[in-house]
C-alpha cells in the first residue's frame, strides 16, 4: 500500500495541519510516512501545497509526480494541481470555493467544507471537515486515531477547540455517507 | 517514542541532546525551523540562544563559546554560510570545536529557496582561506540528520575541529518519523585547553595568528597530521549491492534517496545497479570507490549541482573506469526516471535499467 496525497489550498486554510494529522496518524499506525511542504516565494493568498506519502514500504523521494489523491480547498489550487492527479485518482474538493465546469474521469467528491464549518460556528475548521470526508472515503485509519492526534494537539488553552474539531470531523464523514 | 519532525527541528533537538548549550543564528529560508526550535528549546534547558545581528556575528559568537569550552552551534543556508566563511577559517585555525549546519538552497547569489547541493566545493574544499579542513557530514533522512548532528559534537571535540552538516532544503523541511535513541549528554568532560580563567593553572592560548617566522609552518604541519588521522579513522558511507553491480551510483543526501529508489527497483529485474552513498563528504570515502572501480563497468555520480562531488569521485577512481555525471541545478531535483534514462544511455545493455525504462514508458 502506498498512498500519495497532494494537499493544496491558500495559506490559512489549514492544509498544513490536515496533512500533519494524517501523517501523525500514519506514524502511530506504524506506517512509513514523508510529509513535505513546498512553499514558494509566493504572496499571501497564494497557493500552499503539501506532499504526503503513506506507505507500508520505505519511501525514497518525498516529492509526488503523480498523486493518488488530491485534496483541494480553493479554485486557484484546483487549477494548478488538477493535472497532477493520476487518471483513476481521487479528488476531494471544497465545493464552497471550487466550481467545476465539467466533471473529469477522476472519482470526485464535492464537500461544501467552508459552508459546513461556518454553520458549526468557526470557518477555520473547514480543513477538519475535509479530513473527515477523506477518512470516510479512503478509510486509511479509524477516526479515533485522528481524534487521538487532535486531542494531543489541542491541550491547555486550546482545549476548548476540541469539541468543534470533533464535530467538524464527524460532519465531514457524514457528508460522504449522504453522497454515496 | 517516534516523533514527526522536520529535518531542521531534528537537527536542533539532536544538538540539545548532544549537550549543545550555545546557539547563535540569523534567519534565512529554508532553515528557519531550526532557529525557531532553538529559540524555544534553549531557554528550557538553561542554554543560550541569540538571534544575532548578522551571520558573521553569529559565527563569531560560536568562536567565543567554543573557546570557552562550550558546545556551540550555528546554522544557516547557502548565502548565509558564504558570509560565515571568514569565521570558519578562524575556527579551524584556532582548532575550535563547533557545529555548523548548512541547509543548502539554490545559488549562486541569492538564488532561490529550493533544494540544492551546489555548496559541495565550499563545504569540502574549504570556503575560507588557508590550508584547513572541516569534517562534513551529509544526512539523507530526518532520522540520520538527528544521528549525525548528535555525533558531530563528539567528532568536533575529539579533533578540536569545526564540523559541518551539509543538508538541503528538502532534508531540512521534510517531516519524517524519527526516534532520539541516544542518551542525552550530561556532565561533559572539561576541555583542559579552553579559556576558563587561568587562576591556579598555566594559561591557555587560543589563537590562529603565528607571526614569528617558522611557527605557522609548524602549526600547519600539526593541522595536516590531524587531518590525516581524521581521514584514516572517520570515513563513513553506505554501500548497497556493490558486489553484484556493473554500474555504481555515487550520490549523497537528497540525491542518494532517489538513487536508492533506482537501486531497489532494479533488484527485481536481474539486478546490476549498485550504490555508494558518502555520509562523510570530507573525509571522502575514496578507498571503497577506488576498490569498486576496479571491477565495475562505470560509475555514475548524481548530484543537485552542475558537477562538484564528481571531481572527488574521479580522484578516487583515478581512471580505472569511466565516471559519468547526471545533475540538476537551481532547485531541480532528479527523478528516478531521469537516472534510469541516464543509465540506459551510458550502459545500453544494463538489463535492470532497460526493464525499468520500458515499464516507465508503458505507464
Amino acid at each position: 500500500m502506498t498512498e500519495k496525497i497532494i494537499l493544496a489550498g491558500f495559506g490559512g486554510q489549514g492544509m498544513m495541519l490536515l496533512g500533519k494529522l494524517l501523517a501523525q496518524a500514519a506514524m502511530a499506525d506504524g506506517k512509513y510516512v514523508t510529509y513535505f511542504p513546498s512553499y514558494g516565494t509566493e504572496v499571501r493568498g497564494g497557493t500552499a501545497v503539501y506532499y504526503l506519502i503513506i506507505s507500508n514500504e520505505e519511501i525514497f523521494s518525498p516529492l509526488i509526480e503523480e498523486a493518488d489523491t488530491l485534496i483541494v480547498m480553493n479554485q486557484p489550487s484546483y487549477q494548478k494541481y488538477k493535472d497532477m492527479l493520476k487518471p483513476d485518482g481521487l479528488l476531494v474538493l471544497n465545493s464552497s470555493m471550487i466550481k467545476l465546469n465539467n466533471l473529469s474521469d477522476v472519482k470526485t467528491y464535492q464537500v461544501p467544507a467552508t459552508e459546513i464549518a461556518s454553520k458549526l460556528g468557526n470557518v477555520l475548521v473547514s480543513n477538519i471537515v475535509m479530513l473527515g470526508a477523506y477518512l470516510a472515503i479512503k478509510k486509511l485509519f479509524s477516526a479515533s486515531l485522528i481524534l487521538d492526534q487532535l486531542q494531543a494537539m489541542l491541550k491547555g488553552k486550546k482545549g476548548n477547540l476540541l469539541t468543534i474539531n470533533k464535530q467538524a470531523l464527524d460532519s465531514g464523514m457524514q457528508v460522504i455517507k449522504t453522497i454515496s | 517514542m517516534k516523533q514527526l519532525l522536520t529535518g531542521n527541528e531534528a537537527a536542533a533537538e539532536a544538538a540539545i541532546q548532544a549537550g549543545c548549550r550555545y546557539y547563535y543564528g540569523y534567519p534565512i529560508t529554508p532553515q528557519n525551523e531550526l532557529i525557531n526550535y532553538m529559540s524555544v528549546r534553549m531557554p528550557e534547558v538553561g542554554g543560550t540562544f541569540i538571534q544575532a545581528e548578522s551571520e558573521i556575528a553569529a559565527i563569531s559568537m560560536v568562536h567565543g563559546s567554543a573557546a570557552a569550552g562550550g558546545r556551540a552551534m550555528t546554522s544557516s543556508s547557502s548565502p548565509g554560510i558564504s558570509l560565515k566563511q571568514e569565521g570558519i577559517s578562524y575556527l579551524a585555525g584556532s582548532e575550535l570545536p563547533c557545529v555548523i549546519v548548512n541547509i543548502q538552497r539554490g545559488g549562486p547569489g541569492l538564488g532561490d529557496i529550493s533544494a540544492s547541493q551546489a555548496d559541495y566545493f565550499q563545504a569540502v574544499k574549504g570556503g575560507g582561506h588557508g590550508d584547513y579542513r572541516t569534517i562534513v557530514l551529509a544526512p539523507s533522512s530526518v532520522q540520520e540528520m538527528a544521528d549525525l548532528v548528535y555525533d558531530s559534537f563528539d567528532l568536533a571535540d575529539k579533533y578540536r575541529n569545526p564540523v559541518m552538516i551539509l543538508g538541503d532544503a528538502q532534508i531540512g523541511q521534510l517531516m519524517e518519523p524519527l526516534e532520539f535513541h541516544r542518551k542525552p549528554k550530561k556532565n561533559l568532560p572539561a576541555k583542559n585547553w579552553s579559556l576558563t580563567g587561568a587562576e591556579g593553572r598555566k594559561r591557555n592560548i587560543v589563537k590562529s595568528f603565528y607571526p614569528v617566522k617558522g611557527q605557522l609552518e609548524e602549526f600547519n604541519a600539526h593541522l595536516q597530521k590531524k587531518y590525516k588521522v581524521i581521514e584514516e579513522n572517520e570515513v563513513r558511507y553506505e554501500a548497497i549491492n556493490i558486489h553484484e553491480a556493473d554500474i555504481i551510483l555515487v550520490a549523497y543526501g537528497t540525491s542518494a534517496r532517489i538513487c536508492k529508489e533506482v537501486v531497489k527497483k532494479s533488484q527485481q529485474y536481474e539486478f546490476r545497479v549498485g550504490m555508494i552513498r558518502p555520509i562523510t563528504l570530507w573525509p571522502f570515502p575514496k578507498e571503497i570507490i577506488r576498490k569498486v572501480s576496479e571491477r565495475v563497468e562505470c560509475v555514475l555520480t548524481v548530484e543537485m549541482s552542475a558537477g562538484q562531488m564528481v571531481e572527488d569521485v574521479k580522484l578516487a577512481v583515478e581512471g580505472r573506469c569511466p565516471v559519468h555525471f547526471y545533475g540538476r541545478t537551481g532547485g531541480g531535483v532528479p527523478t528516478s526516471l531521469e537516472i534510469i534514462k541516464k543509465i540506459v544511455e551510458i550502459v545500453p545493455d544494463n538489463r535492470a535499467a532497460n526493464t525499468l525504462l520500458q515499464l516507465a514508458e508503458v505507464k
